[in-house]
């Protein structure tokens, strides 16, 4: 277990990496800051996955973290006590993250609990967090909160109502034209809990489903998947995939074509939020509509979300991490807007105050408002259904620049039409 | 939804992804198949070898076959260091050592992730190159060009290895020291000398198939643990160290496994590589091509 606690403004930073047969792990120490030095710190505890599968987004997410505490920690902290974050590496792991936050609670006396990035490691937390009565702002979970129904819960994410998602990008299907439906789904929770809601709502709006597949997460090759699924002549495709599968199947709509037909494709495609596989895949890309939670249209700036940025794209290159960072970064920022517009108005880190406030107010926040049901996630949905248009190859600086995903959903983002069908949409 | 058309585009693309998987897995059949060594590093090494080739794509606009055939030297360099470190340290010191070695190169295994990491990040990489992303287009099939590479590269590799092992004097040493290393030792040869230049050669195989490791699909610091029992299924199945059976395996798990993606369920397809390992070990023990010891 790698533990990382960090202050803002280090004057003296000493690193170790000590390589074993089994790995490396990385310490940073922080030893000073300029707020005051006599009250001791607010400390924020987390788990995140700086390494394994998640780590692409868990390192991104921190990063946002960290600014938002160096803001706060130069504006002189909270209450008058400078913010200090403890983060735990949880390897992307669900079984690593249940001791994590046991430690951080009662070896390191936390103050505040963040979650880890994901679904994954933060479902075995809920239990712990609602036995003990404890606030915990959630980090890009998907309805881990559904069956616990914690009332101490937050999540940060754009998720909302939990068929929205899949509702938001068949309503824009149906206006299209699109009737019969294909689901492509990864064999495992994430990806099976949103194909099961698009069948839902499907279901719902006598949308007839002509083809169901789950394929197992290490599938090497996609075409004979797709190759299936174009038989079928769907007008809808809706893909609940992580990386690297997005890239394969991509790769293989590319190669073997899905037919003239298919009216709208992707939905929930994991790994398409992120630089990296964005600037991999390029111009496959184009005419795909999928879900993500930050575009650089206009319709997506707030109070600070600039200055965010431009600290984010200097910061990203110096901590190797996503340089675009729309997906979970800002989110990671808007996480410590929460809690610092919660403990300015209660005036103290009583948990159930602080849970009571966010739960009756409105809070300002880079990635917009947010307001608050009473399972912990947004009132609202606020996720976004973007289609990529005019993306080129090998350039990560064009994805920058508004146009190259247009918003389509929700109604008050919205900065284009959808492009149809999507063989037309690709050229 | 079953259709005729389906089943022959399952069996082509099928067959083409086993020539891949055969590739992937020749290195291991020369380590783990001829000289007995626990490889189960052999994966690792392989998307070690996929990044080399992505950054001499990324940087210099190298052909990612060419910058494979160019990193073999390297790895087979690699490769003689690597047997030499494990020879050192576990094979001489006694006949449990091949439980131990495992150890050894799990933990090899680790060390290659995290440099990975360290160096390249965690994200997905991929290289370009005109045969990548594009189709060849029979009636209504449609075949990835990528693949067809797959299919050239593995069967060539197959060829030159199985001439080197049967016709050059070093690869008639390999087969030897693989049937019975006392009896060389009696011969005036030294079976880890050519033990250690059989696992170069298996490591620098390894070059050309990262190569197509990334061809095929973009590559992650830990892709390695998706192939550990694809790579070990494949050569186990064809008969320890038989190249050519172990194209014909890779050829079998890669038809099976497409068909069953295809037409009956795609969550029944983890289970034919070992399924099928089960059935040819229950059938035949010594594995498709084989000799009974």
């Amino acid at each position: 277990m790698t533990r990382k606690t960090t202050t803002s403004g280090s004057i003296s930073r000493r690193r170790l990496l000590a390589t074993a047969s089994a790995g490396a792990a990385v310490a940073t120490l922080g030893l000073t800051s300029p707020v005051s030095a006599q009250q001791p710190p607010i400390k924020i505890g987390m788990s995140m996955a700086q390494t394994g599968g998640l780590a692409g987004g868990g390192k991104a997410s921190q990063l946002g973290i960290e600014i938002w505490r160096d803001d706060i920690n130069a504006k002189g902290g909270l209450l008058g006590r400078k913010v200090e974050l403890v983060i735990y590496d949880d390897k992307s792991s669900a079984s690593e993250t249940p001791a994590i936050y046991s430690k951080l609670l009662d070896v390191d006396k936390v103050d505040i609990l963040f979650g880890p990035y994901a679904t994954v490691p933060t479902a075995p937390l809920m239990p712990m967090v609602k036995q003990r009565g404890l606030l915990l702002i959630g980090n890009f979970a998907f309805q881990v909160n559904s069956k616990v129904g914690h009332d101490m819960w937050f999540n940060n994410a754009p998720w909302g109502p939990p068929d929205s998602w899949a509702a938001s990008y068949l309503d824009i299907a149906q206006k299209a034209g699109g009737k019969s439906v294909a689901l492509l789904a990864a064999d495992q929770e994430f990806a099976q809990n949103l194909a099961l809601t698009a069948r839902d709502v499907a279901k719902q709006r006598n949308m007839p489903i002509v083809f169901d597949q789950a394929y197992p997460p290490n599938t090497v090759e996609f075409s004979s998947i797709i190759r299936a699924l174009k038989a079928a002549k769907p007008d809808i495709v809706y893909v609940a995939s992580y990386p690297p599968d997005s890239a394969g199947i991509l790769r293989a709509v590319n190669e073997i074509g899905i037919g003239d037909n298919v009216k709208i494709f992707g939905g929930g495609m994991v790994g398409l939020q992120f630089g990296a596989v964005m600037e991999n895949m390029g111009s496959l890309l184009n005419g795909v509509v999928n879900y993500n939670s930050w575009l650089p249209e206009k319709s997506m700036y707030f109070p600070g979300t600039k200055e965010f940025f431009d600290v984010y794209a200097k910061r990203a290159v110096e901590a190797k991490v996503d340089p675009l960072g729309y997906y979970l970064a800002p989110f990671g920022y808007a996480s410590g807007q929460m809690i610092e517009q919660a403990i300015k108005a209660v005036g103290s880190l009583d948990q159930k105050a602080l849970a009571k406030y966010l739960h009756e107010n409105e809070i300002k926040t880079i990635v917009g408002p947010m307001v608050f049901s009473a399972d912990g996630e947004r009132k609202e949905t606020a996720v976004l259904q973007a289609q990529f248009r005019g993306v080129t190859d090998k350039n990560i600086e064009q994805f920058r620049t508004s146009g190259k995903q247009v918003i389509l959903f929700p109604e008050k983002m919205k900065s284009g039409d959808l492009v149809t069908p999507f063989e037309a949409a690709r050229k | 939804l079953f259709s005729f058309d389906l089943l022959l585009d399952a069996v082509v693309i099928g067959g083409l992804l086993g020539c891949f998987y055969a590739a992937v897995s020749l290195g291991l059949s020369v380590s783990f198949g001829l000289l007995d060594v626990p490889h189960v590093a052999h994966p690792a090494f392989l998307v070690l070898a996929s990044y080399a080739v992505f950054f001499l794509n990324e940087q210099f606009g190298i052909d990612p076959l060419l910058a494979g055939v160019m990193i073999t030297p390297v790895f087979f360099v690699f490769g003689l260091v690597a047997y030499r470190l494990y020879y050192e340290t576990f094979e001489k010191r006694g006949s449990d050592a091949g439980v131990r070695g495992i150890a050894f190169f799990f933990g090899i295994a680790f060390i290659v992730e995290v440099l990975i990491i360290l160096q390249f990040g965690v994200d997905q990489r991929s290289v370009t190159a005109d045969y990548i992303g594009k189709a060849w287009r029979i009636g209504d099939m449609r075949i990835p060009f990528r693949l067809v590479v797959a299919f050239g590269v593995a069967a060539a590799l197959t060829i030159l290895l199985t001439l080197y092992l049967s016709r050059t004097f070093m690869g008639r040493a390999i087969r030897a020291v693989a049937q019975d290393q006392e009896a060389l030792r009696l011969m005036g040869a030294n079976p880890v000398r050519i033990k250690q230049w059989a696992f170069g050669i298996a490591t620098a195989v390894l070059g050309i198939a990262g190569a197509l490791l990334v061809i095929v699909a973009p590559v992650e610091p830990t892709l390695d643990r998706t192939y550990i029992g694809r790579t070990f299924c494949v050569v186990v199945m064809a008969g320890l160290g038989s190249m050519t059976g172990t194209l014909v395996a890779g050829i079998i798990l890669g038809v099976a496994e497409t068909i069953v993606l295809t037409l009956f369920g795609a969550s029944w397809a983890p289970a034919i590589s070992f399924g099928m390992l089960l059935c040819v070990l229950a059938v035949r023990p010594q594995g498709l091509f084989g000799r009974r010891s």
